[in-house]
């Protein structure tokens, strides 16, 4: 994966001098399959992936691709009828899927690891003032008394750009972009090192969009922070990634830089994809990809993507594994040589 | 019994002479009342003020805003779901007042909801669906199963046998929207109106959608009322913008002057936040204005936008109301900057 200068300067918490090059983020060929009562949903299939610290990974694909499933999978918020979940996820080199479930919500998550939800504005408690909330994780982690973990729940207020007082406000006194805001100021108030951000402002307005935008970046910027964002906005993400990992029916198609992808990017889905972006300035006719994703009760054999793939040929009836093309993988058979 | 096409041609003497526009709506009002306590009055919820535009036949329009500022409100009362408060409605030349020109105007045009699954009854099938307006309009039983057979090879949705008998959730998102686009057009409309049809549905199936409306709309020659906040998709599909702000349109032009010279400075915010993919963004901050859009309960006086301008002018923008200027021909903004 690339490595740049940001990677060397975010501290990390292990005395290990090495660390600086080493991810932030390793996944390791996770499966995570849901039963139903009409057969194996399999969400996510064998993804692999390393994450720098202080680089932004942007997940994107369409609906029901496995994107949201694959970091709950890495956060281990999970459902009750997961049938099958392997793999090893390692966080600053600690494989955390050795965790049991308690030790796992004691060290790591809100810790390590925090979310903010899709669909933010139905995730705040409406008869709970916002402030009590915000310091909810840091009194579950006895990590600060009640004062302390106020006095965290301003700062954390102001770095995201919320007034002080409205901690003592209820959710339904704030705008729309007022308790997004809140719910990232949630997300960041026990100083993780990784934020799992899941379509942060697809209910917003442009301009609001925009502003968290702005603000979002700001946070990594003067934090150092790590992000995964997962989104089907194409023009938002390229506002936040460094790195692009795209899936397709349970796997990755391509994960490469964002130059890479938003400029050229190598899979055939990736192309239409970016292909199917309106576009307000350029004077271009946009695309789309006909048929639907296939079932991920069955999913195809070969390449998932073969059936609507306009650059299908013979090989495609066997599975392409991931190819490295310069520092950028992707999976179809078109790279096999290059 | 009437056949879909004598139901569409009848209507009163505006067939006679042809005219210019579909639709003209002047200076439309949908207030909508806060509780009364007794004699005590809390005041209005202003969701539309004062909108005025025309319509050709066969156009379509775009407007764009963003929540809350009175779209929706905009298409309801247009629909007659919403009770307009004041202004005026002329529809194929008859001017809609009474309850009884609603359900003539009801058959005159199409509605495609936003969230095709919520639009859809869970418990009847495609086929039903699609006859159900048929039946409340009277067409003849042996026309409708043609009809429906019709709009859903319209519509795409091959083969139509596979779809007849099938509930909307198995069908996918984009067919779910497919199915609502073909209900609304089964009775053939002249105008169709559709509130933010695809910003349920995946990137790569918008453009879809759009176009597939779009040859619609051009083979039968309907109007369209296209509502979304969603600037980047209007280029594909429409010919007029109305760009809403507060309750009011505020510009209003086509769709290349909205792009390349956006007059209103709130349009030209709204341009300026909307990000195309380019690797280069993680590097830049946008810019944007401060601030909310303001209550409608209690708008700000003069230009609703003069709080959060740039280009506020002091003792005009913050007392008077701008009326509708016409700086270039076809290009309407209500903006005192274009005095």
């Amino acid at each position: 994966m690339t490595k740049d200068s940001t990677a060397n300067a975010t501290a990390t918490s292990t005395p290990d001098a090495v660390a600086a090059n080493r991810p932030l983020l390793k996944v390791e060929d996770l499966h995570l399959y849901f039963g139903t009562s009409f057969g194996q949903v399999r969400a996510v299939e064998g993804v692999s992936f390393e994450l720098a610290p202080g680089r932004s990974l942007a997940i994107i694909g369409e609906s029901g691709c496995g994107k949201t499933s694959l970091t709950r999978g890495i956060l281990r918020l999970l459902p009750q009828n997961v049938s099958k979940f392997t793999g090893r996820v390692y966080l600053n080199g600690l494989d955390v899927m050795q965790l049991s479930d308690e030790q796992f919500r004691k060290q790591i998550r809100w810790i390590n690891m925090s979310l903010v939800p899709q669909a933010a504005l139905n995730s705040l408690n409406p008869v709970v003032k916002v402030g009590q909330q915000v310091i909810e994780p840091l009194l579950i982690h006895d990590q600060a008394t009640k004062e302390e973990a106020m006095e965290r729940a301003k700062e954390v207020f102001r770095i995201v750009g919320i007034p002080e007082a409205f901690l003592d406000r209820y959710p339904f006194e704030l705008s729309g972009g007022m308790r997004q805001r809140a719910i990232i100021a949630m997300a960041l108030v026990a100083n993780p090192v990784l934020i799992v951000l899941d379509e942060p402002t697809s209910a917003l307005d442009v301009l609001t969009q925009a502003n968290i935008m702005n603000a979002l970046k700001k946070i990594k910027q003067d934090l150092q922070l790590t992000y995964i964002l997962i989104t089907h906005d194409i023009a938002i993400s390229s506002e936040l990634a460094d790195e692009v990992l795209c899936m397709y029916a349970g796997q990755v198609v391509e994960h490469s830089s964002a130059y890479r992808f938003y400029r050229e990017p190598l899979h055939p889905y990736a192309q239409k994809l970016m292909a199917s972006v309106p576009s307000l300035r350029e004077e271009k006719q946009p695309d789309f990809i006909t048929g639907q994703p296939p079932s991920l009760f069955n999913p195809p054999k070969g390449c998932r993507f073969a059936e609507r793939c306009h650059k299908r040929f013979e090989r495609c009836d066997e599975e392409p594994p991931l190819f490295a093309v310069g520092e950028d993988l992707v999976r179809c058979w078109l790279y096999e040589r290059s | 019994m009437q056949s879909v096409k004598q139901l569409v041609e009848e209507q009163p003497q505006a067939a006679e002479k042809q005219e210019e526009y579909l639709l003209q709506v002047s200076n439309l009002r949908t207030w909508f009342e806060l509780k009364r306590f007794g004699l005590f009055h809390a005041g209005y919820v202003k969701a539309l003020d004062g909108v005025s535009f025309n319509l050709k036949y066969g156009d379509t329009i775009t407007v764009v805003g963003e929540s809350g500022s009175g779209k929706t409100t905009l298409l309801r009362t247009i629909l007659g779901l919403a009770q307009s408060t004041g202004g005026e409605m002329i529809f194929a030349g008859k001017k809609i007042d009474k309850r009884k020109d609603l359900s003539w105007l009801h058959r005159q045009v199409g509605f495609v909801q936003q969230d095709p699954y919520g639009a859809l009854p869970p418990f009847m099938t495609i086929r039903q669906i699609l006859r159900e307006p048929m039946i409340i309009n009277g067409v003849p039983k042996e026309e409708q199963e043609r009809r429906v057979r019709e709009v859903l090879e319209e519509v795409r949705l091959l083969p139509v046998d596979d779809f007849l008998n099938k509930y909307p959730h198995m069908l996918s998102g984009g067919q779910q929207q497919r199915v609502v686009i073909a209900r609304a057009i089964v009775l053939n409309p002249k105008l169709i109106v559709a509130d933010e049809p695809v910003s349920m549905l995946d990137a790569s199936m918008r453009v879809e959608i759009l176009e597939l409306m779009r040859k619609i709309q051009e083979d039968h020659g309907m109007s369209v009322i296209y509502i979304t906040h969603d600037l980047s998709s209007v280029r594909y599909f429409s010919e007029y913008v109305f760009i809403m702000y507060a309750a009011k349109l505020v510009e209003k032009t086509d769709v290349e002057s909205v792009v390349k010279n956006p007059l209103h400075p709130y349009t030209q915010v709204l341009l300026n936040a909307i990000p195309d993919p380019d690797p280069d963004n993680v590097h830049r901050f946008k810019e944007v204005p401060p601030g909310e859009p303001p209550s409608l309960i209690n708008p700000p006086t003069g230009c609703r936008f003069h709080p959060r301008c740039h280009r506020f002018i002091e003792g005009l923008c913050d007392v008077e109301e701008p009326p509708a200027f016409e700086p270039r021909p076809g290009h309407f903004v209500e903006c005192w900057l274009y005095k």
